[in-house]
């Protein structure tokens, strides 16, 4: 029977792959695509604690009951909107600049 | 039974993935796999009983992410060093395997104060937890419409021609 464990191995998974993309990639847009496989990673682990888990008794969860893991889930999606549509603005910004989207060449801040 | 074989084959399909958007060479088709991962954690959240999440991942994540990164792809042609890596990315795997064993270490020995999960349509509930007048989420739901309006205005002024 599959329960919280399974899916947050799975997450923990995603997650490492995600990170390992965005540490060391070239590309701007594979480093946010990587960034995205992260925050999804997140969002199972999140939704999997609102299945799974009680909240503590006499906290302000358990008031609240069971769904914030989900309200969390939900408003992470939103602010993910919100930093690909910056995100790529600054890609397309980027390429006009330096004809290129290799983030290892983009130093013009190195002393 | 039925949503454990679903899990298996969703955990396979979202893994495969997310290995192909850091593996494949070709970005436009990591960008493809990138809608197929969002697409698998989208049946997750159906298994899980999130409907309306799950239907929000497919709405924003499989429908507008997945299209804006597509165009940025277009827009900023740079096939000639498709998806390659960085001169660190050895350290990074390393790091990031180093990573996944603690949090799996962390997952496996935690004690989980587990409850047995009820398979009931969860939106109603969902809106109670979001919109309670007492402990609801109101205020963080106003300011992430103020967060989205700066980010559409900001998007704007970033990739407007001069």
């Amino acid at each position: 029977m599959v329960g919280l464990n399974h899916y947050l191995a799975l997450s923990a998974v995603l997650f490492a792959l995600g990170l390992y993309g965005a540490l060391s990639k070239r590309s701007a847009v594979v480093v946010l695509m990587s960034v995205e496989v992260m925050l999804n990673a997140a969002n199972v682990a999140l939704v999997a604690f609102s299945r799974y888990v009680a909240p503590p008794l006499g906290s302000v969860m358990a008031q609240q009951g069971a769904f914030s893991g989900q309200v969390f889930a939900l408003f992470v999606i939103t602010v993910a909107a919100a930093e690909t549509a910056v995100g790529l603005a600054i890609i397309i910004y980027l390429y006009r600049v330096k004809e290129t989207v290799d983030v290892t060449e983009v130093d013009l801040m190195k002393g | 039974m039925g949503v454990s074989i679903a899990f298996w084959i969703l955990a396979v399909l979202a893994v495969s993935a997310a290995l192909a958007v850091i593996s494949v060479r070709n970005i436009f088709r990591a960008a493809l796999s990138l809608t197929v991962l969002f697409g698998a954690v989208a049946a997750l959240f159906f298994t899980l009983s999130a409907d309306f999440l799950a239907v929000t991942q497919l709405l924003i994540y499989a429908g507008a992410i997945a299209i804006l990164i597509l165009f940025a792809i277009v827009v900023t042609p740079n096939f000639q060093f498709a998806n390659r890596s960085n001169k660190l990315w050895f350290p990074t795997l390393v790091a990031s395997a180093l990573i996944l064993a603690a949090i799996l270490v962390g997952i496996f020995r935690t004690a989980w104060r587990t409850v047995k999960p009820v398979d009931l349509p969860t939106t109603d509930a969902f809106a109670t937890a979001l919109f309670d007048q007492r402990l609801g989420f109101v205020l963080p739901f106003e300011i992430a419409s103020v967060l989205l309006l700066a980010a559409v205005i900001g998007a704007i002024v970033l990739a407007r021609e001069k």
